[in-house]
C-alpha cells in the first residue's frame, strides 16, 4: 500500500521493488528450505544426508544409488515406523490430540461464554488468574503431578496426560474463546431471552451456531499445543506409551550410538507431514486466530 | 449474567484448571520446603571366629515407617532455595568478597547451574523478542507491497518454523548445521577452517540458539503485524505524501503509532514463550554451554533419581520470574477492566 504509491522517480521505485522482493524471498527460503531439504535427504541414506564428501550427494543420493539401486529408499521410513514402532507413537498421537481438543472446546466454550457475558469483579480475577496460568511453563506443574500420579498408579497412562493437557490448555483456551465471544453482540444473546429462551438455551441455539468459525480455530490451537508438547507428555508418559515428539526425543540418544540416523530423520519428516497438511487446509483459520488476541488490543 | 448461571457455565473448566493447575502448585510450594528422607543406619557388631567387624546398613524397616509417617520429607524451610544448585547464597557472597571488579563476579557467579540459566534465558529473551518484532515488521511491510496472488503461498511457508514443533524444528536445524550437514559444511568452506563446528564453543551455541529464536517467532509477529497493516488510515498516508513524506517518515510517523497495540500485545507473547525455552536446547543437544529455567526443572525431574524437591524449588523460582516479568502488564489489565458499578 505504502510502497505502491506514486513515487515521483520512478526508478527509485523499481530500485526498492527488487530489494522489497528479494528481502521476501529471502525469507520464504530461510523458512522452507529446511523442511524440504531434510524431506529430501530422508530418502537417502546417511553417507548421503551428512554428505562429508561433497554435498551434491544429498542431492543426487549417489551412495543411495550404489547401496539400494535407486537414489531413492525408504528404509528410514521401514525403520522408523516398523523396527522402531513409531506406529503405535502415531496412534497415541492421534487419540491425545483427539480427546484433548473435543475436551478443551467442551468445557473451554462454556467458560468462556460465562466470562464474556459477566463483568462482576470476580470475572475479571479468573481471567487475571488464566493469564498468570498462561505465562507460567507447564513444566513448572509437573513436580506438583509426580508423587500424586505415582501414589494412585495413575502414571504413564494416556487418559492422565489427557486431562492434565487441558486443563494446562484452559487458560490459552479461555482466553482465545472470550475473545471471540467478545465480537458477538450481547444483544444476541438477549433477544433470544426475550423470546422466552433460558440462558442455556440462548447459548445452545443462538450463541454456539455463529460461534463455529471461533470454535474451529481455537480447535486448531489446542490441537497444536498437544501435539507439539514435549515437556510434560515425556514426563508423564511411560515408555510404550509415547506420543510422537517424545519418541522422536528418545529416538535421538539410541540412534546415534546405533548409526541409525535416519530412522530418526524419517520419524521426523512423518511427525510433520501433519503439520504440513494442516497448514494448507487451515492456512486462513491459523492467520485469524493468531491475529484475533491482538486486534482486540 | 446471573450468579447461579454463571457458576454452572464455569464449573467444568474451574475445576480442571482447580485441580490440575492450582493443586499442583501448591503440591510445589510444600515440596520444595520438603527434603527425602535420609535412610536410617544402624551399626552391628558381627563377630565370627576370626574376630569383630563393625557394618553399618540401613534399617529399611525404620527407615519405610518414617517415609510412610511423614510422606513429605523432612520439613527443611528455605533451605533448598538458598542451597548451592538453587539461589547458592553463600557462593555468592563467598564471590563477592573475593573478587576485584564486577566483572569477575559475574563470571563467577555464572558457572553456579541456576545463574547459568538464568543469564542464558534472559540473554535468549531479551535478544530474541526485539530482533523478531523490527524483522517481522520489516517482512509484513514488504508482503503488504507487493502483488496479491504471491501473498497466500508466502504466508503458507512462513508458518511453516511457527507451527512446527518447536522440538523439531530445532532438530532439522540441528542436522544441517553438523559439521556434516549443508550449512556446517558452508560455513566451514567460508570461514576456510575446516575444524569449525557449531557446537564446540558457547557464544556460537548461544548465536544458533538465538538464531533459531528468531527464525521460530518471526512468523508470528509478521502474521499480526500483517493484519494489522490492513487497517492502516489511507487518508493520512495520503496527506503525508503530499506533505511529501518519504517511506521511512510515514513508516515512523503513521505506521508504527498505529500499530503499537499490536506491538505491545506481541512483545507480551514473546516474553511469555522465551522465557520458557526448552525444546531447541534439547534439541540442539546443546545442554553444556546453554541451560535454561526449563531446562533445569526438566533435568532434575527426569532420570533415574527423580529430584522432586530441587525440581519444585526451581519451578517455584521461575513463577516468580515470569510473574515480575509480567508485573506492568497485570497492572495495565487492572486499570482497562471496565467493571460493573
Amino acid at each position: 500500500m505504502i510502497f505502491n504509491s506514486k513515487i515521483n522517480n520512478k526508478h527509485n521505485n523499481n530500485l526498492s521493488k527488487i530489494i522489497i522482493y528479494f528481502l521476501i524471498f529471502l525469507w520464504v527460503f530461510l523458512a522452507a528450505f529446511p523442511f524440504i531439504w531434510t524431506f529430501w535427504g530422508s530418502f537417502k541414506v546417511e553417507l548421503d544426508f551428512f554428505s562429508i564428501a561433497n554435498w551434491t550427494n544429498a542431492i543426487t543420493g549417489k551412495n543411495t544409488e550404489q547401496t539400494y539401486g535407486s537414489p531413492f529408499t525408504f528404509v528410514g521410513y521401514h525403520g522408523a515406523w516398523v523396527q522402531e514402532d513409531f506406529w503405535k507413537a502415531f496412534i497415541n498421537t492421534s487419540l491425545v490430540c483427539f480427546f484433548v481438543v473435543m475436551t478443551s472446546l467442551t468445557i473451554g466454550t462454556l467458560g468462556a461464554y460465562a466470562l464474556s457475558r459477566s463483568n462482576y469483579k470476580y470475572t475479571f480475577w479468573l481471567l487475571i488468574i488464566a493469564l498468570i496460568f498462561r505465562a507460567m511453563p507447564p513444566i513448572t506443574l509437573v513436580a506438583g503431578y509426580l508423587p500424586p500420579f505415582f501414589e494412585w498408579n495413575l502414571w504413564g497412562i494416556l487418559p492422565t496426560t489427557i486431562i492434565v493437557l487441558v486443563s494446562i490448555n484452559q487458560p490459552f483456551t479461555l482466553w482465545m474463546l472470550h475473545s471471540f465471544f467478545q465480537n458477538i453482540p450481547k444483544e444476541l444473546d438477549e433477544s433470544a431471552k426475550v423470546d422466552g429462551c433460558s440462558q442455556y438455551q440462548a447459548f445452545g441455539h443462538v450463541i454456539v451456531p455463529v460461534m463455529w468459525p471461533g470454535i474451529i480455530t481455537t480447535g486448531l490451537f489446542s490441537f497444536l499445543l498437544a501435539y507439539n508438547d514435549f515437556a510434560v507428555t515425556s514426563m508423564l508418559l511411560s515408555d510404550e506409551n509415547r506420543t510422537m515428539i517424545p519418541k522422536i526425543a528418545a529416538f535421538l540418544g539410541t540412534t546415534y550410538t546405533e548409526g541409525n540416523v535416519m530412522f530418526a530423520v524419517a520419524a521426523v519428516v512423518s511427525a510433520t507431514v501433519p503439520l504440513f497438511i494442516l497448514i494448507m487446509f487451515f492456512q486462513t483459520k491459523i492467520v485469524s486466530g493468531l491475529t484475533q488476541g491482538a486486534v482486540k488490543g | 449474567m446471573k450468579h447461579r448461571t454463571f457458576f454452572w457455565f464455569i464449573l467444568p473448566t474451574f475445576l480442571a484448571m482447580f485441580f490440575f493447575i492450582t493443586l499442583p502448585i501448591i503440591s510445589v510450594v510444600i515440596q520444595s520446603l520438603h527434603t527425602p528422607h535420609e535412610n536410617i543406619l544402624v551399626t552391628v557388631e558381627n563377630c565370627d571366629p576370626f574376630g569383630c567387624k563393625k557394618v553399618t546398613s540401613i534399617d529399611h524397616d525404620a527407615t519405610k515407617n518414617l517415609k510412610s509417617e511423614n510422606p513429605l520429607g523432612k520439613f527443611v524451610g528455605l533451605d533448598i532455595y538458598f542451597d548451592r544448585g538453587h539461589l547458592a547464597l553463600k557462593q555468592v557472597r563467598e564471590h563477592w568478597n573475593n573478587s576485584e571488579d564486577i566483572s569477575k563476579f559475574l563470571s563467577l557467579i555464572t558457572d553456579l547451574p541456576l545463574y547459568k540459566a538464568i543469564f542464558f534465558t534472559l540473554t535468549f529473551t531479551f535478544t530474541v523478542t526485539p530482533i523478531m518484532l523490527i524483522l517481522g515488521l520489516l517482512i509484513a511491510l514488504g508482503v503488504n507491497s507487493i502483488n496479491k496472488k504471491l501473498k497466500g503461498l508466502i504466508i503458507f511457508f512462513s508458518l511453516l518454523p511457527m507451527i512446527v514443533t518447536p522440538l523439531i524444528g530445532s532438530i532439522i536445524l540441528f542436522w544441517m548445521i553438523d559439521s556434516r550437514g549443508i550449512v556446517g559444511n558452508l560455513l566451514q568452506i567460508l570461514f576456510e577452517d575446516p575444524n569449525l563446528s557449531l557446537k564446540a564453543s558457547t557464544s556460537l551455541t548461544w548465536i544458533t540458539l538465538i538464531i533459531y529464536g528468531v527464525w521460530h517467532a518471526i512468523p508470528f509477529s509478521f502474521i499480526v503485524f500483517y493484519a494489522g497493516l490492513q487497517t492502516l488510515p489511507k487518508d493520512q498516508i495520503e496527506s503525508a505524501q503530499i506533505d511529501g513524506a518519504n517511506t521511512f517518515q510515514q513508516t515512523i510517523h503513521i505506521i508504527i503509532p498505529h500499530i503499537m497495540p499490536l506491538i505491545t500485545f506481541v512483545t507480551l507473547m514473546q516474553l511469555m514463550d522465551n522465557f520458557r525455552v526448552f525444546e531447541p536446547i534439547i534439541g540442539f543437544n546443546a545442554e553444556a554451554h546453554a541451560t535454561s529455567l526449563s531446562w533445569i526443572i526438566f533435568n532434575d525431574l527426569g532420570g533415574e533419581t527423580r529430584q522432586l524437591s530441587a525440581a519444585a524449588t526451581s519451578s517455584i523460582l521461575t513463577i516468580f520470574g515470569i510473574v515480575i516479568l509480567l508485573l506492568p502488564v497485570l497492572i495495565k489489565t487492572w486499570k482497562e477492566f471496565d467493571f460493573k458499578k
